[in-house]
């Protein structure tokens, strides 16, 4: 009788790690709780924001480490729109910077930048 | 944090460098040398790798590795005739141990002239078609040609008497510290700013080293290629149209980039993702 528990248990661990393979990968996102999913999805975006690429992102998988975490945004970055213009032209507060300039190139649009702004700053 | 301030210091001679004309090449060489084996100072001078285990993974590589088939193709390339009787021996007496003399500059030529370019200018005097760049059969005469040539020295120069090698040399220096694309980066940008970081889960491979393994087996292209397959891939990977295979802008790159390595073992073909 126990092997047979035994053996329902692997089989049964077997079926759970197989079915979660099924699920839809968002290979960026673990389960996430932002307030703010369409600005979280610009950023895990590979060709949009990609911030994952260079920084730490809560509910982010395998980030980069080339640049700050982005964690207590209000605190670093009490007026937002500084944040704003930061990742519009990062160049212009370091003009060695290795951070693309997602507004001045249109990497993303102003709407998604707008978008991208406010999941940045709740982090 | 002091040698932080201090790789910074460098980092931006290195970038100044390229504003001052009076920098000899071995002054850049050994500024370059210095910056990385200083940012790495616990890798020996000669050994790949910052990551423990990715050294250990490329040793392992290099049992079994991918890119022998290549190097037997070549080898039967090298010493099969050409239509005419002829062999590249014919137009490389010192071959097939002759990696180490390329990239070079030409002074009758007056351009930066590489080992690709050499081999497909020896098959055309010999009425032979040139081969492709980037694909296909240049990668097995390379393979076999970088796999004999394993051990000798990089040792590029830049001969004193003629202004244009200096100038093509420069030319590839400038388009190193360039930002191009619409992701902006230089070359410097990620393999010298930020080598040994991680870019998502990949690490950015230094600078030190780059043109000593080629042509190299990638993962990603499930094959052999070439070092201007792989400026090409560069630069469109940060949205900035490539320029060609074997034209002006990358011999001149390559021509800077292999100087910046002289000292340094050959070690081609390479094997890696």
């Amino acid at each position: 009788m126990r092997k047979t528990s035994n053996y329902l248990i692997g089989i049964s661990s077997l079926a759970v790690v197989m079915g979660s393979a099924l699920l839809p990968t968002n290979a960026a996102a673990e389960e996430s709780t932002t307030p703010f999913p369409e600005g979280q999805e610009i950023a895990f975006d590979r060709g949009k924001g990609n911030c994952l690429a260079c920084h730490m992102i809560k509910d982010g998988l395998s980030p980069g480490n080339i640049a700050p975490p982005l964690i207590a945004m209000k605190s670093r970055f009490p007026d937002k729109s500084v944040l704003r213009d930061q990742i519009w032209d990062a160049s212009v507060r370091n003009p060695e910077t290795a951070m693309p300039l997602f507004g001045k190139h249109e990497i993303i649009s102003e709407a998604e930048m707008d978008k991208l702004l406010e999941f940045i700053y709740s982090l | 944090m002091k040698n932080i301030l201090k790789q910074l210091a460098m980092l931006m001679v290195l970038f100044g460098v390229v504003l001052n004309v009076q920098a000899t090449p071995e002054e850049d060489r050994e500024l370059f040398q210095r910056f990385n084996q200083e940012r790495f100072p616990n890798v020996p001078s000669q050994e790949y790798s910052f990551d423990q285990a990715g050294r250990e993974n490329w040793e392992a590589i290099e049992e079994f590795p991918p890119y022998e088939p290549f190097i037997d193709s070549g080898q039967e390339m090298w010493e099969t005739p050409f239509a005419n009787g002829k062999t590249y021996k014919d137009c490389f007496p010192e071959g097939p141990v002759i990696a180490q003399n390329y990239p070079r500059w030409d002074k009758q030529q007056g351009m930066v002239v590489t080992l690709a370019l050499a081999i497909n200018q020896c098959r055309e005097a010999n009425g032979e078609r040139p081969l492709k760049y980037k694909k296909g059969d240049i990668n097995d005469i390379l393979s076999y040609i970088a796999f004999q040539s394993r051990g000798q020295k990089t040792q590029v120069e830049v001969p004193a008497d003629d202004p244009g090698a200096l100038a093509a040399y420069e030319a590839g220096k400038k388009f190193y510290f360039t930002r191009r694309g619409q992701l902006n980066f230089s070359c410097a940008s990620c393999h010298l700013q930020n080598s040994s970081l991680n870019i998502r889960s990949e690490a950015l491979s230094p600078a030190l080293g780059h043109t000593t393994h080629w042509p190299t087996y990638r993962s990603k292209w499930g094959t052999v290629g070439t070092l201007h397959r792989r400026f090409t891939g560069c630069n469109k990977q940060v949205r900035a149209k490539p320029f060609k295979a074997q034209g002006e802008e990358y011999r001149n790159l390559e021509y800077y980039l292999t100087y910046m390595s002289n000292g340094l073992e050959l070690n081609g073909p390479g094997a890696r993702k």
